[in-house]
Parts: C-alpha cells; sequence; structure tokens
C-alpha cells in the first residue's frame, strides 16, 4: 500500500514537474510578452529593454527556468508583474473561495447525484427513471457559464432575490454574526447552485451505470433469494460495491470541477484561482500563470491521488493489487 | 445494418432526429434566415426588436434582434455552422490523432510502444482547461486555433481506448491467421485490426463533439475563442449576457440550441454503445 502510494507520488510529481515546464515553454514561444502589455504601446525600445533586463526577461530561457524551479522550490514565488503583489498573497487570497465553492459543490453533487442514480438504478425502466435520465442528460449537457447567466437572469433580475456578482456585499464589513453569514451564503448561492447542478447530471448517470452493472452479478441475484428486502438489497449489497468507481470519479472530476470553476468564478465575479488564472493569462503575467498552473496541476493529481487511495480503502481487491476490473 | 436498431433506440432516434434538423438548418441556411449575419442597419431603429414581432421596416424577427439590430435567428443558425463545424473538425483531430498514437502503441511493443503510453498518460493528467487558456489566449485567437486546440486537448481518451483494442485483437486468430499468410504489419493494422477495433471510437467520437461544443463556446465565452463578427453560440451567449436585463432572448436563444445539440450527441452516443455493444449497459 505504501509503496504504490510512494509510486503514485513520484508520478504526480512528475506530472507537475511536465506541467510547470510545458507551460513554461508555451508562455515563451507566444509571441508578445509582459513588458509590452505593461508599458503600452508608446514606450521607446530602450525603456522596453530596460524593463525586460530589470525583470531577467534577458537571460537565456534555461536559465529563467532553473532561476523560477529553484525560487518556487524554497516557496518563493515571485511578484506579479501586472499588478505588482507577491504571487503567493494572490493565490494566498483567492484559493480558499475557490476550494469553498469547488468542495461544498463535489460533495452536494455526489451525495444528490448518488441517491438520483441509485432511485434511477432500482427502477430501471420506468417511467421516473427515463425522466431523471432526460434531466440528468440536459444537465450534463449544459455550459456551466450559461446556467450560471440564467439563473442570474431568473433570481437576480427578475425574482431579485440573490445577488449574482462577487463573494460579498458591499456593507460586508459592517456585518456582524448572522447577518454577515447570511450575506455570505447568499452570494455563495447562485456559483454553488450552478456548479452543482452541473456536476449532478455527470454523477447520476455514472452512478446509475455502475449500480445496475452491479445489480446483474451474481451475488445480487443471491441476496434476493435470501428473501432481503429491496431497500437492503439495493443500499446495502448493491450501492457499497458500485461505490469504488464512484470514488474513482470523484477523485478524476476533481479537476473537471476546477474547470468548471474558472468559467463559473468569470460568470459570478468570484474571487478565485480560476479568474487570477484568466487575468494572468491575459495580461502575459509570467509568474501567475506559472504559479496557478502549478497549483491546479497539484489538485489534478491529488486528485486521482486521493481517488486511488479512497478505492483501496473501500475495496480490498484494489488493494492487494488484483484490480477488479 | 445498424441503422434501423439505432432507429428503434428511442434515444438513438430522438439524437439523430435533433442533430438532422440543426444540420439541416445550418446547411441551408440561405434559405431559411434573411442569409446576412453580420448586416447592420439602422442599428437604433432595429434593436432589441422582442421574438416573434416585426421591427420598424415590418420584417419579421422570430427570435428578435440584438443590440445591433441583427436577426437573433439568423445568428443562430450561422452561428450553427461554426459551432457545430468546429466541433466536429475538432473531434476529427482528436480521433486522427487518438487512433495512430492508440494503433502505434498498441501493435508495436517496445520502448515506441512505452514511450507513447507514457506521453498519453501524462497528456491525461494535464489540466485541459489551464492548457486550452494558455494556448487560446497566448496566440491571436482564431477559428482554426480553437479546432487545433480542442482537438490537440482530446485525443489521450481515444488512444487509450485504441490501445487496449488492438492489443486484444492483435492476439486474436484471425490476425495470426495474417501473419501466417504473410500480410505486411502495416496491412494488418489497417485492413484486419483497425476496422474491428472502431466501435468504442464511434461512441466516443459522438460524445466527444458535445463536449466539443461546450468547450469552444466557453472559450468564445472568455473572448479566446471565435471572434466576432462571425456568429458562433459562445460568442452570441457573450454578447448577450451584456444585456441580459432589456434582451435576454439574445443568451438564451443560443445557450438553448447549444443545450439541445449537446444532448442530442449525447443520446446519440449513449444509444450507439448500447446497440454496437450489447455487453456494455448504460
Amino acid at each position: 500500500m505504501l509503496a504504490r502510494l510512494g509510486h503514485r507520488l513520484l508520478a504526480g510529481l512528475a506530472v507537475v514537474l511536465g506541467v510547470v515546464t510545458l507551460t513554461f515553454l508555451l508562455l515563451h514561444a507566444a509571441p508578445g510578452d509582459p513588458v509590452d502589455i505593461m508599458l503600452g504601446p508608446t514606450a521607446t525600445a530602450e525603456q522596453l529593454a530596460a524593463q525586460r533586463r530589470a525583470l531577467g526577461l534577458d537571460q537565456p530561457l534555461p536559465r529563467q527556468f532553473a532561476t523560477w524551479v529553484g525560487r518556487s522550490a524554497r516557496g518563493d514565488w515571485g511578484t506579479s508583474i501586472a499588478t505588482g503583489r507577491p504571487v503567493a498573497a494572490m493565490l494566498g487570497n483567492a484559493w480558499p473561495a475557490t476550494a469553498r465553492l469547488v468542495v461544498l459543490s463535489l460533495i452536494l453533487s455526489y451525495l444528490i447525484g448518488l441517491a438520483v442514480g441509485a432511485l434511477q438504478a432500482a427502477r430501471s425502466g420506468s417511467r421516473l427513471d427515463t425522466l431523471l435520465s432526460v434531466v440528468s442528460v440536459t444537465l450534463f449537457g449544459i455550459p456551466g457559464y450559461w446556467l450560471g447567466l440564467m439563473l442570474v437572469l431568473v433570481f437576480t433580475y427578475w425574482a431579485r432575490l440573490l445577488p449574482a456578482f462577487g463573494i460579498a456585499g458591499l456593507d460586508s464589513d459592517y456585518l456582524q454574526g448572522t447577518s454577515l453569514l447570511v450575506d455570505r451564503l447568499r452570494h455563495l448561492a447562485l456559483p454553488l447552485v450552478t456548479l452543482t447542478l452541473i456536476g449532478i447530471g455527470g454523477a447520476a448517470r455514472f452512478v446509475r451505470g455502475a449500480m445496475l452493472e452491479t445489480l446483474s452479478q451474481p451475488f445480487i441475484t443471491t441476496a434476493w433469494a435470501k428473501g432481503l428486502t429491496a431497500r437492503r438489497v439495493v443500499g446495502r449489497h448493491a450501492l457499497r460495491n458500485a461505490l469504488t468507481p464512484v470514488v474513482i470519479l470523484l477523485g478524476l472530476s476533481l479537476p473537471a470541477l476546477f474547470s468548471g470553476a474558472v468559467f463559473v468564478e468569470t460568470v459570478f465575479a468570484w474571487p478565485g484561482v480560476g479568474r487570477v488564472l484568466v487575468e494572468a493569462v491575459k495580461a502575459r503575467d509570467y509568474p501567475v500563470v506559472m504559479a496557478a498552473t502549478a497549483v491546479s496541476a497539484v489538485l489534478v493529481v491529488a486528485g486521482n491521488v486521493l481517488a486511488d487511495v479512497l478505492a483501496a480503502w473501500l475495496d480490498p481487491r484494489v488493494r492487494s493489487g488484483e484490480a477488479a476490473q | 445494418m445498424t441503422r434501423p436498431w439505432l432507429l428503434r433506440d428511442r434515444r438513438g432516434a430522438f439524437g439523430v432526429l435533433i442533430l438532422i434538423v440543426f444540420v439541416a438548418c445550418a446547411i441551408a441556411a440561405p434559405l431559411v434566415t434573411n442569409g446576412e449575419p453580420t448586416v447592420q442597419r439602422d442599428i437604433v431603429a432595429t434593436r432589441f426588436v422582442p421574438p416573434l414581432s416585426r421591427d420598424v421596416n415590418g420584417v419579421f424577427h422570430p427570435i428578435g434582434t440584438d443590440r445591433f439590430g441583427r436577426d437573433v435567428w439568423t445568428r443562430l443558425v450561422y452561428g450553427a455552422r461554426v459551432s457545430m463545424g468546429v466541433g466536429v473538425l475538432a473531434v476529427l483531430v482528436a480521433v486522427i490523432l487518438g487512433v495512430v498514437v492508440g494503433a502505434l502503441a498498441g501493435y508495436w511493443r517496445g520502448p515506441l510502444s512505452v514511450a507513447l503510453l507514457a506521453l498519453t498518460d501524462f497528456a491525461l493528467a494535464l489540466p485541459r482547461v489551464v492548457l486550452l487558456l494558455l494556448l487560446a489566449a497566448l496566440w491571436q485567437p482564431s477559428t482554426l486555433l480553437v479546432v487545433a486546440v480542442l482537438g490537440l486537448t482530446g485525443w489521450m481518451g481515444i488512444a487509450r481506448l485504441v490501445h487496449g483494442e488492438v492489443r486484444s485483437l492483435a492476439a486474436r486468430p484471425f490476425v495470426e491467421g495474417a501473419v501466417a499468410v504473410g500480410a505486411r504489419r502495416l496491412r494488418i493494422l489497417a485492413r484486419h485490426i483497425l476496422p474491428n477495433a472502431l466501435t468504442p471510437v464511434i461512441v466516443a467520437a459522438a460524445l466527444g463533439v458535445g463536449n466539443a461544443i461546450v468547450l469552444e463556446a466557453g472559450l468564445s465565452y472568455l473572448g479566446l475563442g471565435v471572434q466576432a463578427p462571425t456568429p458562433s453560440w459562445g460568442n452570441m451567449i457573450t454578447s448577450g449576457s451584456d444585456t441580459l436585463v432589456n434582451a435576454p432572448w439574445v443568451a438564451i436563444a443560443p445557450g438553448v440550441a447549444l443545450v439541445l445539440v449537446v444532448v442530442a450527441c449525447t443520446l446519440l452516443g449513449d444509444a450507439l454503445r448500447d446497440v454496437l455493444d450489447p455487453n456494455v449497459r448504460g
């Protein structure tokens, strides 16, 4: 188990390094650099050259890369070229907002998706199953930012119930106790619902498939033959066994959720990592892009490793190395 | 042989129907619309005409007009050409790349195979949206770039599928027979193995088209995809989001079209999987 974990972590480290290298190459292969954007079209060639020298952008690429890797390994992420703020502080402020959104929607969408998928599999072929299938396929196909816009249209502009932008109201600094919490929750509502609804579609589809496969296996027939109630057969015998692929998908969907968050954060002006990344890419803000990419690569890898560990914990067959499939 | 089966599946029939309607509209765009998706006339007099009504010139607009007085229905249909075209082309690029990599890795054991598989696993672990952002934001945005970017970031799943299929097929008696009669390896791969390995690829491609359309729209939404005035569903949603309060139809219509097409692709993919491979139930 430990050797397996170590192996996965090493592979993960290689992926993160690869992502960072690729990002670096892409950034520098593209036309234009942050200094062009920073100094604007009126800057003279000398001014551009001086600024590039000051930022170390005139160094050979391998040296720039080595410098970046060396510094970030020591925890120094550098300073944002566009905003002049320390990159660590920018990401440090942004990641709790993203984590709150992504983790909550992951939990909610999987709880609801599990329930819906299990219900569908138990009533497979019924009208209810068809109806829920239509709903989950539709949710699965809706682009997050469009769903977000529609929710804003309905709940902000028409019903005037919920705020559409930001993480807190203008007056939130003066709020205390319950009213502060209410303000935060009201701002969280629309982005969270958007991400969760989309997640439910995928989760329910997958759970239904996994459950149907489990329900067709001999041990389920045995359970029925023993005269167990439907609740027990579906809930205890089938659901538990169908959980392994679901947990693996859960880990794998962490990066997908993060991707969704990039768009949803843009729609709702949510001050998270996704928005920092989008802004930084547009401004060619090298240090911020590098750091944000590294963070998201770590997230992806962590999701995969987490899924692996959870699957091993749930399923002894995976643990002992004889894969379930 | 598979077609009547596919249509007997209700999901498949629905998916095919929707796609036929959209493709027919897109092909016949000049006939079913006013044929001018980017023309702006008297902007102030003809903008924000609500759906199902006529503007000051007596021209009927089934889904109204946008803030430049352009007919939303016309832009929607011409946008279908762009969005669906981008989706299909991107998946085509992904399928070609995936089949080549998967087949090479599956049929030629050795260092090449190991290297290709490692490359696939690596590419699979990359955060796709981050990569899309980087690729699309760093170069001049264009429709062709979007196709390339979506194709280059979407081939890994298909490569894995093909790799698995090719490896298991290569051990079958009919392939050994082909080897025994002295057929060249490339011929065996192309004529005997690949045709048998394509079933899961077709399913993955059907699902992939929907996904690619959503991603294209997402990139266009961030301003990194298909550029205005060329209409794509993504940039139509973007421009509609600015006028969400006084002209919600501008953003609603392309979104509904997009969801319909993506759902149709997903249903078609599900139905195809069940029809082509009865062992898998979804």
